[in-house]
């Protein structure tokens, strides 16, 4: 008896190991659960444990009382909190906005050039692109603020008398948002525009469109994936940003990010920044969702 | 695109869009040689910061720390993210939609919101912030970018000489080492040096998931242009253009070479 529930176990492990070889579910399952464990662990349970810290009340010391309560949803409708919410989607909104309009005729160039001077504007964007951001938001520091190059520059011209007072200015905030997140939009645009065909242009041309009717009714559609790609690119990140606004911004421009950050860091009110971030998380999760619908993922331009 | 060659229009305005793009880094960069230390008006030409930060000890060890997670995050995440791709590309299996919609998470969140839930987690789990708890979330967002561009690359995958190779008496451990592996390499490595990059450069969840005493590059820059503005932080900043420069200039000229060698080969047939 001993030695046939011996048998028994070893058969099943080799029965296992069959599986594995032969049944291609068993197989993808294997290949497939390192990620599953691992993000599991580091990316659904923490955030999980986001939703469920947003339910809970904050300790008199800065730590967490276990009780159930949905005041932090309730603090988040007060209009001080609201206007910081739909002040970082109207500038998330603005730069995407300008880093299409900036990047689009950009994007266009670069997709009509020769192939040789092609590689070189593409290699001339990717430059920035993979320079670290915090280095990009300095050059502006420093040509921005008030001892800095732009207005020594403009002074020594006699066009100011008196520096103007640039940094720690909304404005500020939006040229670093730009700046920052224009190679974001343009590569997608120009992935999109370059897989335009020679052909349906030609087409376009003998069928008698002129060459603005051409974009308009041809070019334009066809690069709308890119404009997607590039948008979600811009605008995600862009909402949850809080480096531009705490290095170039003053006490007036606070973003959703710097709430949140201020909320875990600083206030220590854990319960009411990890709500903030549900009320983040909802609003890209809604934004993505009508933007792919429209037009897809678009990730087929990242190649 | 269109053989015709763009209007003048289009060309100056390229050319404002590029000086746009790089009279900041430029300026950043001239600057870095500024004898005057709060780098208001331009005295002189000096190394002098270039010296100071080659003895900084708190930049050198922020260096380092940067590179060991990166490697180490590489590492992890392009193992993992690869045999990701070869499951959601070659395979169905139960709970396919949910492995893949996992994978675009991290895509499509704000990085402060997955820095703070991973603070939550460490805190919850009583683990103290360090080095480690940066790598370990470093892996954690570079498995999905990794298993993307796998994945891309993998579109076009001719399984036939795999099967040549398993014809040919080859196993399947076998057949994944010489023939799979060598073939997906290229896209392997594209998914490593994205990952990489976004290690090195990731300022946002390090700084939710870095204790007291362990520090990255991105964060040094950051207090250092947040409080000691001296033309050093120019200098630092410099070296790091030159390097992402130099880096991109290889590869860009071992794509060419490898470019020319493909149609130096069609040509002989």
């Amino acid at each position: 008896m001993a030695t046939d529930s011996r048998e028994k176990r070893r058969f099943n492990f080799s029965g296992l190991l069959i599986r594995l070889r032969e049944d291609s579910k068993v197989q993808g399952l294997a290949l497939i659960s390192p990620t599953l464990v691992y993000l599991i662990i580091f990316m659904i349970i923490p955030m999980i444990l986001v939703v469920v810290i947003s339910v809970l009340k904050r300790g008199t010391y800065g730590d967490i009382e276990y009780q159930f309560s949905i005041e932090n949803y309730k603090r988040l409708i007060d209009p001080l909190y609201l206007k910081i919410l739909t002040y970082s989607m109207w500038v998330a909104g603005l730069t995407t906005l300008i880093t299409i309009l900036i990047g689009y005729p950009l994007a266009y160039y670069i997709a009509r050039v020769n192939p040789r001077q092609r590689s070189l504007l593409l290699f001339l964007i990717l430059v920035p692109f993979w320079t670290n951001f915090i280095i990009r938001i300095y050059a502006w520091i420093m040509i921005l603020r008030t001892e800095g190059l732009l207005n020594n520059f403009l002074i020594s011209l006699g066009v100011i008398d008196l520096p103007l007072d640039l940094l720690y200015t909304p404005l500020a905030v939006q040229i670093g948002m730009v700046y920052e997140f224009l190679p974001f939009m343009v590569l997608p645009l120009y992935t999109s525009l370059e897989k335009i065909e020679n052909a349906q242009l030609e087409a376009a041309a003998d069928l008698g469109a002129r060459p603005w009717r051409a974009f308009l009714r041809v070019t334009f559609p066809l690069s709308v994936p890119g404009i997607v790609a590039g948008s979600i690119l811009v605008f995600i990140p862009a909402m949850g940003m809080f480096v531009v606004p705490d290095l170039m911004g003053g006490a007036k421009t606070m973003l959703v990010g710097n709430l949140i950050r201020n909320q875990f860091l600083t206030a220590r009110d854990w319960p009411f920044g990890a709500a903030a971030s549900m009320l983040l998380l909802l609003l890209t999760l809604a934004v993505t969702l009508i933007y792919t619908r429209k037009a897809g993922f678009g990730e087929d331009l990242l190649v | 695109m269109s053989e015709k060659k763009p209007s003048l229009f289009l060309r100056i305005y390229a050319l404002f869009a590029y000086a746009y793009i790089y009279m900041p880094i430029v300026l950043l960069m001239i600057f870095s040689f500024n004898t005057q230390k709060l780098n208001i008006r331009w005295e002189g030409f000096t190394f002098h910061w270039y010296k100071e930060l080659f003895q900084d000890q708190d930049v050198l060890l922020a260096v380092r720390n940067t590179l060991v997670i990166a490697i180490i995050s590489t590492l992890a995440a392009t193992i993992i993210g690869t045999l990701a791709a070869l499951a959601l590309q070659r395979y169905r299996f139960p709970g396919y939609t949910i492995s893949e919609s996992l994978l675009y998470i991290p895509v499509i969140i704000p990085e402060v919101v997955m820095g703070i839930s991973l603070l939550a987690f460490f805190a919850l789990i009583g683990v103290r912030l360090g080095l480690s708890t940066i790598t370990l979330s470093h892996i954690a967002f570079n498995i999905p970018f990794v298993a993307l561009v796998v994945r891309a690359r993998l579109h076009g995958f001719d399984k036939s000489i795999e099967e040549a190779a398993m014809d040919l008496g080859a196993n399947e451990l076998t057949t994944f080492w010489r023939v799979t592996l060598p073939t997906i390499l290229p896209g392997v490595m594209a998914g490593a040096m994205l990952a990489f990059t976004l290690s090195l450069d990731d300022y946002v969840i390090t700084y939710f998931t870095a204790g007291p005493g362990s520090t990255t590059l991105p964060l040094r820059v950051f207090s250092m242009v947040r409080f000691a503005v001296t033309p050093e932080v120019n200098a630092l900043s410099t070296l790091w253009v030159l390097t992402v420069f130099i880096i991109l200039a290889i590869g860009q000229m071992l794509q060419h070479k490898n470019r020319n060698t493909t149609t130096k080969k069609e040509r002989i047939k």
